[in-house]
């Protein structure tokens, strides 16, 4: 995984709520075997409309979406993140994403940052008004910042070190095996078991 | 409505006491490491994860803890021919060849442990109280009905759950919802949870476990439980559950898997309740006397309504949020703002899904049905959850009972639930559904869901318009 330290682009505002991971990428799209290639199912009903914030030139080179409340509801898919990031999304700001998505995004290394809801409206007012406003997110010192403000953003300690490096949560999981094999060892006998095969 | 926590709790909630059971490794600020007892797996969100060991050089940890079948692109018909899109071959084609590699069970298309990966598990009697379940699939909360503690993950997660058989957690928040009272006939788990949903919307429950409990939830079947938990994800929640009792026993006991010991794990399951002295972080009233049919009405699930009531005027809504979303939401169902629900005319009945594709559900709207035809102007698909729901559902004459209401009978996976497979909505088709989602597309590109139980279903396919049992 790629480390993540700071960032700086241009946002998409993306003036909408309760978008789901249907929305996000349609499940006609998640049919590849591979975790590249999703960006064409990226808002795929949506981009049919001219108007679409996507196919407006003025924020064809975005990597900051910034959306409205309740990001990322709905099926648990990750390509929903794969979509994101292969269309070239390095963060997502929204005042509440979904638990499963949001857990998704940053295991995989697309940072979703929560702001206040007027915060997020500020923020889309300005990018509405200047496309081209640079934002730089600083994951080391927890903020996002664009014209003259700089908004603090929360983010767990260990999460954030795990960006910071572009660890592999499986090879830090597969270092505790010691404490996988002793909890193994004193599972009761009745919990149920899917081989051998019983009809 | 809603209360606090107020103090710090002496006992354990139900979902605190399974997940302090399933703790690995707990160390300071970092997530706890959890422990999990079944990963049930598919089609759609596997063969990235298995990738991903393949180019580590790592095992499955407990192939014996894993279960795959193949549900989410599978075809209805025609299911002992070639799977006819490329795509979706490919997808079981991978499926069946890692579970081949890495010494997974599988059930494939023409098996009749075949189906809704959640249809799958409780069948076989895998799924057991106080149990960590994980799927790449939200709707996995489904088995929390049997009070285990169940929630979908990502395609990351399923790989590290499979490497390690263990996943790296944060500690949920705790929510119950109390749901005191009688059921009126006609109406349904399903009308219970659409009601939640829309009283506490999309969002109420995220960062919670729920956990259902009261009087109504109590006289519910095994199988209407499993509807409720199944759309806590609709509600924001990644998990639901419902302590087990006398009901959840019984369920299990002779299915295939059920414990060989059967007492020793009867023992352990008794343990399984909230403390009396347990405090959750949030409660939710909810009077059952007072439910009616439920219907969704909108682009998600929380926008739902009483079957009696009218499409709302999004100018009466406070929030400026609520307001958009409906605005939207009507433009894209076709709906003007005052007709009543009744009135709204259906093109496709789709009875099925992980919410209600079980033997239970296929009776209730069997029984609508009976010897009735459903009107010229739709058509309605009936699709098992699974291929021994539908060997049952045929050994006990459901099957004439459908075909000759004039209905389709399939055979097993998730069907028009997400339209990944040829069943689809056409643009500006409208459903009754009795799945769980409403979102724009989801059932095909333009098409427009409504959310029904299965009696609203069977009803709403006799009369055309969206109805419950009693307008017939």
């Amino acid at each position: 995984m790629e480390k993540f330290i700071t960032h700086v682009g241009t946002g998409v505002p993306l003036r909408r709520s309760n978008v789901d991971t249907d929305q996000i990428i349609p499940a006609v799209y998640l049919k590849r075997v591979t975790r590249s290639g999703f960006e064409d199912g990226l808002f795929a009903a949506w981009r049919n409309d001219p108007d679409f914030v996507l196919n407006q030139a003025a924020f064809k080179s975005g990597t900051i979406l910034v959306a409205g409340a309740d990001f990322g509801t709905g099926s648990s898919r990750e390509h929903a993140v794969w979509a994101l990031q292969n269309y070239g999304f390095k963060v997502v700001i929204s005042s509440r994403f979904a638990d499963i998505f949001r857990g998704n995004s940053l295991k995989g290394g697309l940072l979703t940052i929560i702001l206040e809801q007027t915060e997020v409206e500020a923020l889309w007012d300005a990018i509405e008004a200047q496309p081209s406003t640079p934002i730089t997110v600083d994951l080391e010192n927890r903020s996002v910042s664009y014209a003259n403000k700089k908004l603090p953003f929360a983010i767990d300690d260990y999460t954030r070190w795990r960006l910071m490096e572009g660890l592999d949560d499986i090879g830090l999981t597969l270092k505790q095996t010691d404490f996988i094999d002793s909890f193994e060892s004193n599972r009761p006998a009745y919990k149920p078991a899917t081989l051998p095969i019983r009809s | 409505m809603e209360r606090k926590r107020s103090t710090e709790a002496v006992g354990k909630t139900l979902a605190e006491k399974i997940w302090a059971e399933h703790v690995v490794r707990r160390a300071d600020g970092e997530p706890d490491l959890v422990y999990i007892d079944l990963h049930l797996i598919h089609e759609v969100t596997s063969p990235q994860a298995f990738d991903g060991l393949r180019l580590a050089g790592r095992p499955v940890r407990r192939p014996d803890l894993t279960i795959a079948t193949e549900d989410h692109n599978v075809p209805t018909l025609n299911i002992d021919k070639p799977i006819a899109d490329p795509v979706s071959k490919l997808q079981v084609d991978t499926l069946r060849a890692n579970c081949k590699e890495f010494g997974v069970r599988i059930h494939s298309l023409g098996d009749k442990d075949q189906g809704v990966v959640h249809v799958v598990g409780p069948q076989l009697g895998i799924t057991q109280p106080g149990m960590t379940i994980v799927c790449g699939d939200s709707h996995t909360s489904t088995h929390g009905a049997f009070g285990a503690l169940a929630f979908g993950i990502g395609t990351s997660e399923v790989e590290h759950v499979l490497a390690t058989q263990t996943l790296p957690l944060q500690r949920p928040k705790t929510m119950a919802i109390n749901v005191e009272g009688t059921l009126k006939p006609g109406v349904t788990s399903k009308d219970i949870i659409l009601a939640i949903i829309a009283k506490i919307g999309t969002g109420g429950g995220q960062g919670y476990v729920i956990e259902y409990r009261g009087s109504a939830i109590r006289a519910l079947s095994m199988e209407s439980r499993m509807t409720v938990c199944n759309m806590s994800i609709e509600a924001g929640a990644r998990a639901g559950l419902i302590a087990p009792d006398q009901t959840t026993f019984d369920y299990i006991k002779g299915k295939p898997h059920a414990p060989e010991d059967f007492d020793a794990a009867l023992a352990y399951w008794k343990t399984l309740f909230t403390d009396p002295d347990a405090q959750f972080d949030v409660e939710v009233d909810l009077n059952a006397d007072e439910l009616e049919p439920f219907v969704t009405w909108g682009t998600n699930p929380g926008q739902g309504l009483p079957l009696n009531g009218v499409v709302p005027n999004p100018a009466e809504f406070a929030d400026s949020e609520a307001r958009t979303a409906a605005e939207r939401a009507l433009v894209y169902m076709g709906l003007e703002a005052g007709t009543p629900l009744k009135k709204i005319a259906i093109d496709t009945v789709f009875l099925g899904s992980c919410t209600n594709g079980r033997i239970e559900d296929l009776r209730a709207a069997a029984e609508v049905l009976k010897g009735k035809k459903i009107a010229s102007s739709l058509r309605m698909l009936v699709v098992p959850g699974s291929a021994r729901v539908r060997l049952e559902a045929e050994a006990e004459g459901l099957d004439k009972v459908f075909i000759d209401a004039g209905a389709e009978w399939r055979n097993a996976g998730c069907s028009m639930c997400l339209g990944m497979n040829p069943d689809q909505l056409a643009v500006g088709e409208r459903s009754a559904s009795t799945s769980n989602r409403n979102f724009e597309g989801r059932q095909g590109k333009g098409g427009r869901t409504h959310l029904v139980s299965p009696l609203v279903a069977a009803a709403t396919a006799l009369r055309g318009t969206l109805s419950s049992p009693a307008d017939l």
